[in-house]
């Protein structure tokens, strides 16, 4: 059973409030919502493991402070896709504009596309896999979680980093402050692969293809005691 | 916040229909600003050796509505004055002058004899109309949806730097058959029009986003081409921006070194857009097969019948760009 709703003929709180319904109790599982049409804060604040495919392009915060739920976006994303995403999957066909995953403390975020800038600025646990390019600015102050990038990273990729750790198989436009290349361990392959294997490339990319940066630690206040283990 | 919208038709058939495409689209960005609206319109140009004047009542106690009578007796005295050839058509709140004087005249003319009329705009095509009021409104009261042409360039405004008034809104004038509308902030702007008045400019406000036009229309005075004019904007202006630029054949669009501001640009066989959100678009014709992207930061994006050009701008400085 697929319930499905149409942004023509019913408004975003009012879909919102359907889908918030399902928090308490799961009772339809699987969710549609139909012309979108660039509409802001679709399916915002979801709690529950439910699915749901939005088919054409979403606005800015979708999927925001999402909760176990999967959420496909059949088109592109505005601002801010899966912002505060806290766990779960968020998976967008088309591209995704500036500061995708933003602030996001879990789950995994998958941009088939490209990413604006600031992809995955101050995350803070997050997972995110694009499988196209990322703009300027992307890991800007990203504290923890992953970003992998399929393509290319543009200009000042991980400025003021602290302990998130960025994968970039193509080209770097250029390092922000503190950010350096780092060494691959065997660890880093290990999670790179799971990584792309759960976004589903798998079978497209190789890890060896990649190199892993990180933060060089000179520029915030480190203390080591406050880090996890140094990779 | 701002919201900005542009659209060129390369489709020829669609054109009668430009503003009843555009409309929405300015509808569209509404919540991005809702104090007052403006868009420029390339339609049919005057012939050769004639120029238009787009001119709205700017005085706070005269309604910007004058009676058309009065607007008749205004026209003929500045018929009989400078007793050349002159035609007028009256639009709901603006007049649209058409005469083979030379703009100083007219200018001086109307300083003079007609104080509360602000010279919107001035050019062979373009003509822009604004109003203060919610963008729906004021689309409406210039009967925008009825209007046809190649392309139009809109503005939804949030007043942020200064006050809500005619004046204060956009698209602002930046010479002949350009305009510029403006979605952010300049920090500069004060500085900038200290230096823009030693070289002679005049200002009508103390909005940020007149300056900007002011100084594009300076460079261009000087001889700048438009690019040039755009690149001495990324390194003199100091800000928050998208802009976007009319111009007599299409339009460009330029993003702050950071790309602080919002924009997304479309183009199909039919049509090419831009807008601060892709909700302002997504009812345009034949949307699901456009190319979709965002300018990148600092990169001057030009888009003039037919020929696309986008303009890196390696030398300059970027605040974030490390050696």
């Amino acid at each position: 059973m697929m319930r499905t709703v149409s942004l023509e003929t019913h408004s975003v709180r009012q879909v919102n409030q359907w889908l918030h319904e399902q928090n308490a109790k799961l009772e339809e599982e699987n969710w549609q919502i139909t012309e979108p049409q660039g509409r802001h804060a679709l399916a915002c604040g979801l709690d529950q493991a439910l699915k749901l495919t939005i088919d054409g392009h979403a606005g800015y915060y979708c999927a925001g402070m999402n909760k176990q739920a999967e959420v496909v976006i059949e088109g592109s994303a505005g601002v801010g896709v899966a912002e505060n995403m806290m766990s779960g999957t968020v998976r967008v066909r088309g591209n995704a504009s500036q500061c995708a995953g933003a602030t996001a403390h879990g789950g995994l975020l998958v941009i088939e596309g490209d990413a604006g800038a600031r992809c995955g600025i101050a995350m803070k646990g997050v997972d995110i896999v694009v499988g196209g390019n990322v703009g300027p600015m992307s890991g800007f102050m990203a504290q923890a979680g992953r970003l992998v990038v399929c393509g290319n990273a543009d200009e000042a990729l991980g400025d003021s980093l602290y302990e998130a750790r960025l994968y970039v198989r193509g080209t770097v436009e250029s390092l922000g402050a503190d950010c350096e290349e780092k060494n691959m361990t065997p660890e880093d392959q290990t999670e790179l692969a799971e990584l792309l294997h759960a976004a589903g490339y798998r079978n497209t990319f190789r890890t060896e293809e990649f190199r892993v940066y990180g933060s060089a630690r000179r520029l915030y206040n480190f203390q080591i005691d406050q880090a996890g283990p140094d990779r | 916040m701002c919201g900005i919208v542009g659209l060129y038709l390369k489709e020829p058939t669609l054109q009668p229909q430009l503003g009843a495409l555009f409309e929405p689209m300015l509808a569209a960005m509404a919540d991005r600003g809702p104090d007052s609206a403006g868009f420029a319109r390339y339609g049919d140009e005057a012939p050769e050796g004639t120029i238009k004047f787009t001119l709205q009542s700017s005085s706070p106690t005269e309604p910007a509505k004058e009676s058309g009578q009065r607007v008749a007796e205004r026209m003929e005295a500045m018929r009989n004055v400078l007793d050349q050839e002159l035609t007028w058509t009256q639009h709901a709140e603006a007049i649209v002058l058409r005469t083979d004087v030379d703009e100083q005249t007219v200018k001086a003319w109307l300083r003079e004899q007609w104080p509360e009329a602000t010279v919107m705009s001035v050019g062979r095509r373009i003509e822009i109309y604004k109003g203060v009021g919610h963008p729906r409104i004021v689309a409406r009261r210039h009967g925008l949806a009825g209007l046809g042409g190649s392309h139009m360039i809109g503005h939804t405004r949030m007043a942020t730097e200064s006050g809500v008034t005619l004046c204060g809104s956009h698209p602002f004038t930046t010479g002949r058959d350009l305009c510029l509308v403006h979605n952010g902030s300049l920090s500069n702007h004060n500085t900038l029009r200290r230096r823009l008045q030693y070289q002679g400019h005049s200002f009508e406000t103390d909005n940020d986003s007149e300056v900007a036009a002011t100084y594009l229309a300076w460079r261009l005075q000087e001889g700048d081409t438009l690019t040039q004019a755009l690149e001495g904007a990324l390194v003199d202006l100091d800000g928050f921006f998208t802009f976007t630029v009319g111009t007599r054949d299409g339009f460009a669009v330029v993003r702050d070194p950071i790309a602080c501001k919002p924009a997304v640009m479309a183009e199909n066989d039919a049509l090419v857009a831009v807008a601060s959100e892709y909700r302002a678009l997504a009812h345009l014709p034949d949307i699901e097969n456009a190319a979709v992207w965002e300018p990148k930061p600092a990169r001057i994006f030009v888009w003039e019948q037919g020929a696309a050009t986008t303009l890196g701008s390696r030398n300059l400085p970027h605040t974030f760009r490390r050696a």
